[in-house]
């Protein structure tokens, strides 16, 4: 039983996640979890100012109840899993972040820079949050989904869209990490 | 009933998430640097097993657990909004290190920041609905 508690394999990660999406297509519905944040829009009153939220949310409670699930499994997962989370990755990624100021790399699940509670009182480390989760929720509605719904559903199915969308996830990364990362935390 | 298991469907996926470390911005950096098999061993074996999977529910009709038809709907055809969209999610997934599923893994985690980033992905959503008619699709 030790494994569950050690990080998961992707070769454990990758089939759960099949698993996940091979459960709700059995339950006839599809997984996706950027249709939600639309949803929570809806809910907000967002049909009285466009049309694109004008619609019956009772009809997604289900995909509100996978996030509910989604929250309730990552503070078991926390825990319960979990005696440390932190993220063993690559020497060499651990010595590119800290150039780049981030000192907790290797050591935590998350950079404490930027999700520590107190990294909120941090103007830019706010900013950081509010324009990545901005441009996370334009770009997946604009794109039609996110991760789950054309990453992992879309090219599952072979579809062309799906594939185009992942291609723009990676040229996005990418001009992220490698030309914006130097100038934003250098 | 069925809310049972589609919460049971989301606790599988949330533990998957943060267990995964798909939920570490750590990983997300890593995956953008090319400095670790992990990521793309995760997606690439989830992606083997999900194309097998829908062809064999498709070529022999597979019914649902409630013995319905599944359904699989192509999405419309279009090069811009996919790639634009898709750009522009991709750059909030490498700053912000979370994409919507492992948002809400977080929060259970404890990660109180990261209502912040959820917060914000719902204005973005909510600023996308506002000018979507004025964008190209």
């Amino acid at each position: 039983m030790n494994w569950i508690y050690s990080p998961w394999p992707w070769y454990v990660s990758g089939p759960m996640i099949a698993f996940v999406m091979f459960l709700l297509l059995m339950v006839g519905k599809n997984f996706g979890m950027s249709s939600n944040l639309r949803t929570m829009c809806t809910i907000c009153g967002a049909g009285t100012k466009a049309d694109f939220f004008k619609l019956d949310w009772r009809a997604q409670k289900w995909n509100l109840t996978v996030v509910i699930g989604a929250i309730i499994g990552g503070f078991i997962a926390a825990n319960f899993m979990t005696p440390d989370a932190a993220v063993a990755i690559t020497p060499e990624t651990i010595s590119d972040l800290q150039d780049l100021g981030f000192n907790s790399a290797g050591k935590a699940y998350l950079p404490t820079e930027l999700f520590e509670t107190s990294a909120l009182l941090d103007f830019k480390s706010l900013a950081i949050l509010i324009i990545g989760g901005l441009l996370v929720g334009f770009g997946a509605r604009y794109a039609g989904g996110c991760t789950s719904g054309h990453a992992i559903s879309g090219l599952s199915d072979l579809q062309l869209p799906s594939l185009i969308a992942v291609v723009g996830f990676f040229i996005g990364g990418l001009v992220m990490i490698h030309l914006l990362y130097p100038l934003i935390f250098a | 009933m069925r809310t049972v298991v589609y919460l049971f469907i989301g606790i599988l996926f949330g533990i998957t998430m943060f267990k995964s470390e798909a939920a570490s911005w750590f990983r997300i950096y890593e995956m953008f640097k090319f400095d670790a098999f992990h990521m793309y061993g995760i997606i690439g074996s989830a992606l083997v097993i999900g194309v097998i999977t829908i062809q064999l529910i498709k070529k022999f009709n597979i019914k649902s657990f409630y013995g319905e038809t599944i359904h699989f709907y192509p999405k419309t055809r279009s090069v811009s909004r996919y790639l634009i969209g898709g750009i522009i999610f991709g750059l909030g997934w490498a700053l912000a290190g979370a994409c919507p599923g492992p948002m809400f893994t977080l929060i259970g985690a404890g990660f109180v920041p990261i209502l912040v980033v959820i917060a914000a992905a719902i204005l973005g959503t909510f600023l996308y609905g506002i000018l979507k008619d004025k964008l190209p699709h």
